[in-house]
């Protein structure tokens, strides 16, 4: 039964992917939600929240406040702390609970708004998809709130797809904005680190946007729709980065969207070795594998993405037994060390720690995934 | 000079009830080393414990298992929105189950099942549930638990956990030498009054901590007293004597001579144990605190509530034993500290009360004029020091010899710098930590 996970983890949830794609951005972010949802998120999947203060609350939910409909209780206590603490937005999620009684996000962010001054505006979750998911809904939630048009900046890129979840190690966006200068472009916005609000909002000024990971599709699909900035999916590593610093340079002269990792890996041969995880930085290391080691290689990805991110070898795989299934037969894998139950006997298991599946359990052996070198890797 | 309280404080004083903060948005410390439910359930020798619930639900529980080391102890079942909105969440929880005790490699004796707020709300009725699941693996004995953290005017999961875990204990024979420790965390201390006491008697004293496998765990139910001591556990203790028809012994751990000499005297009249000298126990607290106060000197101290369920009572302690006691972090009263609170408001009036969750506290000033010294986490890390007791639920503390453990830990603590960063974010404390 693909529901269960006899021994391996489960991913970051939506809740969670929405929180850390807001963090840096000086908003205030309420989870609707009896409890659980704030400590699971800031002591498992938060590296940041011992250092800085960010905003981010949970409700408290009541068994009888969510039967008898209590909004008012939850717009004056939103309300209340909003003016304390003077946030640049206020961003609503939902949780289970909530979504089962279908409260009206949308209505009490109006109230909200109304009742303080502060943008307002509602995350679509429920706590049953996972970060992807939740960071791709912020992402958009906030680019409709504060993205405005403005004329065409040439040789500038937006960096889409940021969150510790992914990049793991705190300043990984650095090395990311010198991948993008040295390809030709100033970076003008980083979804969503090391960059302001006011930075966001000039995204759509943008000449082209880079996707690093399957988080920031949304967002670059929003922008590629309202204001016809292309996106090129693919994380520089090492092997790989020439050619996607080629296909950013050629999605912005054309204007067309590449996905240069995703089709890039997949050639003939049989395949030997998958890289599970993070659709976007697997199928980078496999393209680069393929290019500089010859190597056949497939991404499992056991997240919740769209099809564009999965190449014609590749497997979308649900729970443990689907990565049990799409395993058999490689002779290496690349995958977070808590993946090592399920990794077969006599098959080779190269750990790569992934934030957003073992958590603090990878920190110690954390590696920033812009040093990655697929020869170093598989050696 | 007193300093400015921010919303999310008071002043002892100032009280006039000990509903001390309203309910409002909540942020959550990173101070992490109390025990979830998960680190409870793992109590259980040889037990299995598995979660039904939402991703986002999931990830703490499968991650604090993880921390822990212990993965293979630990199984879940994912619930989907389909599952809602088609009404097949007791399908899926029951085939999930199932689909996990197959999948392990050997069936445990006891499997704790925790369904979620989910189950709740949508009325799944987990009686039938376990019902099919017990006809199915009858070698298997289900623990009903819940995480159902919505609840919090019924009875909260920790409490709900700490008398469930409890169910397979048996009726049977009763060994009246036998006394056993009921619904904390922590096993009481080695050299811990009550040991001393039953000793004295000719009794012993157990704990679900002695025991290595699940067969020891079930030799529990031959004692002829349980005695609880955590305020969370009592319920469950009480619960679990009644139905196998024996004592029941309530005695939490307190920093009032008075309370500790009455619970001990209790505890030698029901077991007909012989009295010890109280007056030399007492002078042995003075002796303690004073030697620990000559360590602190006159740095101020911080107290919060996670580090012992009565932390108004050991600032009291501390306050009559001259100590600097400026800060008690807590979101609530304990009801059994009423009397210290009023206490407070006379003799302490200064002393800020705080609460620790709500929302001004994130962005508050983690620095003080100078170091102070903390007792438990959230005190450490608000008040920003290096020099803090790293105790979480009252620790291994009971009875006079409790008062002086932990006037040691003060000093011990005044003498020397920890690194809160790398401690206090660290689950349950006592437990293995893998990160």
């Amino acid at each position: 039964m693909r529901r269960t996970n006899r021994i391996i983890p489960t991913y970051t949830g939506d809740v969670s992917g929405a929180c850390s794609a807001l963090f840096e951005l000086g908003g205030m972010v309420v989870i609707h939600d009896p409890s659980g949802c704030n400590s699971t998120y800031n002591t498992h999947d938060e590296t940041r929240w011992y250092d800085h203060d960010s905003l981010i609350f949970i409700t408290g939910l009541t068994e009888r406040d969510a039967i008898l409909g209590n909004d008012d209780k939850l717009v004056d206590d939103v309300v209340e702390a909003a003016r304390q603490l003077r946030p640049r937005f206020i961003a609503l999620c939902n949780s289970p609970i909530p979504f089962i009684s279908g409260t009206d996000f949308a209505a009490i962010c109006r109230l909200v708004e109304r009742a303080c001054g502060i943008p307002c505006f509602y995350v679509r979750t429920n706590g049953m998809h996972d970060y992807v998911t939740g960071a791709g809904n912020a992402w958009v939630a906030l680019a409709r709130r504060f993205v405005r048009p403005g004329a065409r900046c040439e040789g500038t890129a937006n960096i889409l797809g940021a969150t510790p979840l992914d990049l793991g190690v705190a300043g990984s966006e650095v090395p990311l904005r010198a991948f993008v200068g040295e390809a030709g472009f100033h970076t003008l916005s980083c979804w969503a680190m090391g960059s302001t609000l006011d930075d966001l909002s000039r995204a759509a000024e943008a000449q082209v946007s880079l996707v690093i990971s399957a988080s920031g599709l949304s967002v670059a699909r929003w922008l590629y729709e309202q204001a016809g900035i292309p996106y090129v999916v693919g994380f520089p590593v090492a092997g790989f980065a020439p050619m996607l610093a080629d296909s950013l340079r050629r999605a912005a002269r054309t204007g067309r969207c590449l996905w240069p990792a995703t089709v890039g890996h997949g050639g003939p041969g049989e395949v030997c070795c998958a890289f599970v995880g993070e659709p976007v930085l697997s199928a980078s290391l496999a393209a680069a594998a393929e290019r500089e080691m010859g190597l056949a290689a497939r991404v499992v990805c056991p997240l919740e993405v769209p099809d564009e991110l999965v190449g014609a070898v590749d497997r979308c795989v649900e729970g443990e037994e689907g990565v049990e299934e799409a395993l058999r037969g490689v002779r290496t894998v690349v995958a977070d060390e808590l993946y090592a139950p399920i990794v077969g006997e006599g098959v080779r298991h190269v750990a790569l720690p992934h934030q957003a599946f073992s958590g603090r359990n990878g920190w110690r052996t954390a590696v920033d995934p812009t040093t990655l070198d697929i020869r170093k890797l598989l050696a | 000079m007193l300093r400015r309280l921010g919303p999310s404080a008071v002043r002892a004083g100032e009280t006039s009830s000990p509903a001390l903060f309203a309910s409002r948005l909540e942020f959550n410390p990173p101070a992490h080393g109390t025990w979830n439910i998960v680190h409870i359930g793992m109590l259980v020798p040889q037990a299995h414990q598995i979660y039904v619930c939402a991703l986002n639900c999931m990830r703490g529980v499968v991650l604090t298992a993880a921390e822990m080391g212990a993965q293979d102890r630990f199984s879940c079942v994912v619930l989907h929105e389909e599952d809602i909105t088609r009404g097949t969440v007791e399908q899926v929880t029951l085939e999930g189950i199932r689909d996990v005790l197959r999948k392990l490699p050997e069936l445990p004796p006891c499997v704790i099942v925790f369904p979620v707020c989910t189950h709740l709300f949508l009325g799944v009725p987990m009686g039938r549930v376990y019902r099919q699941l017990e006809e199915e693996f009858p070698r298997v004995d289900f623990v009903r638990a819940w995480m159902d953290p919505i609840s919090k005017r019924r009875m909260i999961p920790d409490k709900r956990l700490r008398k469930v875990m409890y169910d397979p204990l048996r009726p049977c024979d009763p060994d009246e030498g036998l006394v056993v420790h009921l619904g904390s965390d922590h096993a009481l201390a080695d050299d811990c009054d009550l040991r001393g006491l039953l000793a004295a008697g000719g009794m012993r004293l157990r704990s679900i901590h002695d025991c290595a496998t699940y067969d020891e765990y079930r030799g529990l139910a031959h004692a002829g007293t349980f005695v609880s001591t955590y305020p969370n556990g009592s319920y469950g203790a009480q619960a679990c004597a009644e139905r196998l028809g024996r004592r029941h012994l309530y005695l939490p751990g307190s920093f009032s001579y008075d309370e500790i000499e009455a619970q001990e005297r209790q505890v030698c009249s029901e077991l007909g144990l012989p009295v010890p000298d109280f007056a030399t126990r007492r002078a042995s607290c003075d002796k303690a605190l004073a030697d620990a106060r000559e360590a602190v000197g006159d740095t101020p101290l911080a107290v919060d509530a996670l580090a012992h369920p009565r932390p108004l009572g050991l600032a009291r302690l501390l306050l009559e034993h001259g100590f600097d006691v400026r800060e008690v972090y807590l979101d609530a009263v304990n009801p059994e500290e009423e009397d210290e609170l009023s206490w407070m408001r006379t003799h302490a009036p200064e002393v800020e009360l705080s609460a620790t969750v709500l929302p001004d506290l994130r962005v508050a000033p983690r620095v003080r004029e100078r170091e102070m010294l903390a007792i438990g986490q959230r005190a450490a890390w608000f008040t920003g020091t290096s020099h803090f007791v790293n105790i979480v639920q009252g620790g291994s503390l009971w009875g006079f010899a409790g008062v002086r453990e932990m006037a040691r830990l003060v000093a011990e603590a005044a003498g020397c710098e920890r690194d809160a960063r790398d401690l206090i974010v660290r689950k349950g404390l006592g437990c293995e930590s893998c990160i």
